[in-house]
């Protein structure tokens, strides 16, 4: 075919093969044959888009200023979102504020002993003008308990969740890796005894591992969460690699390698690491999603991300006692950020999967 | 085939060694003391050693090893640290709740799931199909807890069609007025995920030899998907759902815990919160034996079902 569209190369003399090889054209690579099959699936690009924006708007909080503020008071409680401020909000949020009673003044012939204190403290909690009028009644998503912004704390919560999700799968993706590869390459005793950890690891059930390690670090905090869902997450992505260095260890590229004095670590990680790299890529993906979901539940059970921490797991434990009494608006804003951002994600998985696949007919 | 069963049992004893060691290796040595956390903030250096020599942790690291292993051996896992109770009545007493919620989701998840799975296979590729896998793809990344709060919220809450929560002592009762809610919210979590998977296997099977032998006899489409395909499809779904059976055993953590149902599930997350440590370690190798029997049962399961397969 190429031959038929280059009539010139034909009348050279010195032969097809050459001018081919001289003006032909250059077969493109794996990445960029991938990049041309992605760039036609309008859903992967879509998805592709919705993740980039959220790990720009993650960064964003993570290095700039954005959403930094999100602990400060900055409405009154529960104030409800701008765009559901119809009538029946409106009655609801007046009925809602009844005149609360703290406690019974003191009869006025029982002296006070903190009395002056008392109005001390006042004074400084409430320098003179400053009202509460002064915050905000209704906000864009509304307000928490504590007048709180609900936006600012879904983007604060997301990267929380994202950073989570995304080095928790960091880690698990690497153990795999580099237990499969090495597993793979290797062979013989090195094999059997990752084996028997990947048999011990995959006997006992995803989340009951999760909830034992918990149960043993009983520490909160972001980095134990990376800890337990890294620790158990690498099953699946070693059996893959595992079997992808089984399969490419005697192809003839790596003989080649070999033969020109290649160590084994070069031939692992220089040569068959790039044909591998797209299972890896897939399955980080696939990895992220699952952690994100496993933070959310973790932290909402109480073993993740501690109380002055936010994150979408424990806007949803609050979220819950929000929708008791009808503040519906946190559990709204929590579940569309993390909707979006993990259904773009998927999306976007099954995208690269297509289209680092060459056995996918298109 | 009996020597294939009998090789497998013997494969399981390392990987059981090994379950039994991360276990020790996770709870006597990463877990730190727990007889502070038994004795209570206030506590004597007395109160703390009397808890040491009951437990056997003055003894060194092989002796306390070897009382682990004989309380696996044994099925005696002592009790509970915090309410006194033994860990074998616990699974006893909690086991019934959990099988009454968990039995009926996985039956009717799988058969909803098989359906739909035919379904969208029989139209691959229309609108109806992408569209569908689309949704579920939104619906899978929609957390469960969410679920959970909107379903108990609207459903029971608002409506009033459910009770909010709640268990009796009665069998019926149980699978009448209270498992219902939590069932129908496991579903709406599980059959996305559970049609993704059972389509991949049916179209497996749609592109083979023997489907275009049928279609050229002149057999009904209907009875091609439903007969010849569905046959072969359901081999990978039967060792799916009996990996899941041990599951079973588990619960489901979340809805026992929002719905207040005893199972095992809403046990082990309470033993979690008071760092329950026999209760726990009885769990991780209950059911990491039951693991193993389950998957060796599923490939002997494959066998009989396609003589293709060969065990090795």
């Amino acid at each position: 075919m190429n031959m038929q569209s280059h009539p010139a190369s034909l009348q050279n003399s010195s032969g097809p093969l050459a001018s081919l090889m001289e003006n032909g054209p250059v077969s493109e690579g794996a990445w960029a044959l991938a990049w041309r099959r992605f760039k036609s699936d309008r859903v992967g690009v879509w998805s592709g888009i919705t993740v980039a924006l959220s790990l720009a708007l993650v960064f964003s909080t993570l290095f700039g200023s954005l959403a930094s503020d999100w602990e400060k008071e900055v409405a009154i409680s529960n104030a409800p979102p701008t765009w559901a401020m119809s009538g029946f909000q409106g009655d609801d949020a007046n009925k809602a504020i009844p005149e609360i009673v703290l406690y019974e003044p003191t009869p006025t012939d029982v002296a006070d002993p903190i009395a002056a204190q008392w109005e001390l403290a006042q004074k400084a909690v409430k320098p003179a003008g400053d009202k509460v009028n002064a915050l905000a009644t209704h906000l864009p998503m509304g307000s928490d308990k504590w007048g709180r912004d609900v936006l600012a704390k879904t983007i604060k919560g997301a990267e929380t969740s994202i950073l989570v999700g995304l080095a928790a799968a960091l880690m698990a993706t690497l153990l795999g890796s580099v237990l499969g590869a090495v597993s793979g390459w290797y062979g013989g005793i090195v094999d059997d005894l990752s084996n028997w950890l990947y048999n011990v690891f995959h006997s006992i059930p995803g989340i009951l591992l999760i909830l034992a390690i918990a149960a043993v670090l009983n520490t909160k905090g972001t980095m134990a969460v990376v800890l337990i869902l890294g620790t158990t997450g690498w099953t699946g992505t070693y059996r893959l690699i595992r079997g992808e260095y089984l399969k490419h260890r005697n192809r003839e590229y790596v003989r080649a390698a070999d033969a020109i004095g290649a160590s084994n670590n070069r031939r692992m990680f220089v040569h068959i690491l790039p044909n591998v790299s797209h299972v890896i890529l897939v399955q980080f993906s696939l990895l992220t999603v699952s952690c994100i979901k496993a933070e959310v539940i973790l932290s909402f059970l109480g073993f993740g991300v501690p109380v002055d921490g936010v994150s979408w797991g424990t806007m949803l434990t609050e979220a819950q006692n929000d929708l008791l009494v009808g503040k519906w608006w946190q559990l709204l804003s929590a579940t569309a950020a993390m909707s979006i951002f993990v259904t773009g994600l998927s999306l976007l998985t099954d995208s690269l999967r297509d289209a680092l696949d060459p056995k996918v007919i298109h | 085939m009996s020597a294939y069963i009998f090789r497998r049992i013997w494969q399981m004893i390392p990987t059981l060694a090994g379950v039994i060691l991360l276990v020790f290796f996770l709870f006597n040595w990463i877990g730190g003391d727990p007889a502070y956390v038994l004795a209570g903030l206030f506590s004597n250096q007395e109160q703390i050693d009397s808890i040491r020599a009951e437990l056997g942790l003055d003894q060194p690291l092989t002796v306390q090893l070897w009382i682990f292993v004989k309380q696996v051996a044994t099925f005696n896992f002592g009790n509970s640290w915090t309410t006194g109770e033994s860990v074998a009545n616990i699974f006893a007493t909690r086991l019934p709740a959990s099988l009454t919620l968990m039995a009926p989701l996985l039956i009717i998840e799988t058969l909803i799931a098989l359906v739909l799975a035919v379904g969208l296979a029989w139209v691959r590729g229309s609108s109806v199909d992408r569209g569908t896998m689309v949704v579920f793809t939104a619906l899978m990344s929609v957390s469960i807890l969410v679920f959970i709060i909107l379903g108990q919220y609207v459903l029971a809450y608002r409506l009033g069609w459910f009770p909010v929560q709640g268990w009796s002592e009665d069998y019926w009762k149980n699978i009448s007025t209270y498992a219902p809610l939590p069932i129908l919210l496991g579903l709406a979590v599980s059959i996305a995920p559970n049609t993704r998977l059972f389509r991949s296997f049916v179209l497996d099977e749609v592109d083979q030899d023997y489907v275009r032998t049928a279609r050229a006899k002149g057999l009904s489409e209907p009875r091609v998907m439903f007969v010849h395909v569905l046959r072969n499809a359901l081999i990978p779904v039967i060792t799916f759902v009996i990996s899941n059976l041990p599951g079973l055993l588990l619960g489901a953590f979340l809805l026992e815990r929002f719905f207040g149902i005893p199972g095992v599930g809403r046990e082990i997350i309470l033993a979690v919160e008071r760092s329950d440590f026999p209760v726990i370690k009885a769990v991780t190798v209950y059911v990491a034996m039951a693991t193993m029997i389950f998957n060796l049962i599923g490939d002997v399961l494959y066998r009989l079902t396609d003589p293709r397969v060969q065990l090795r």
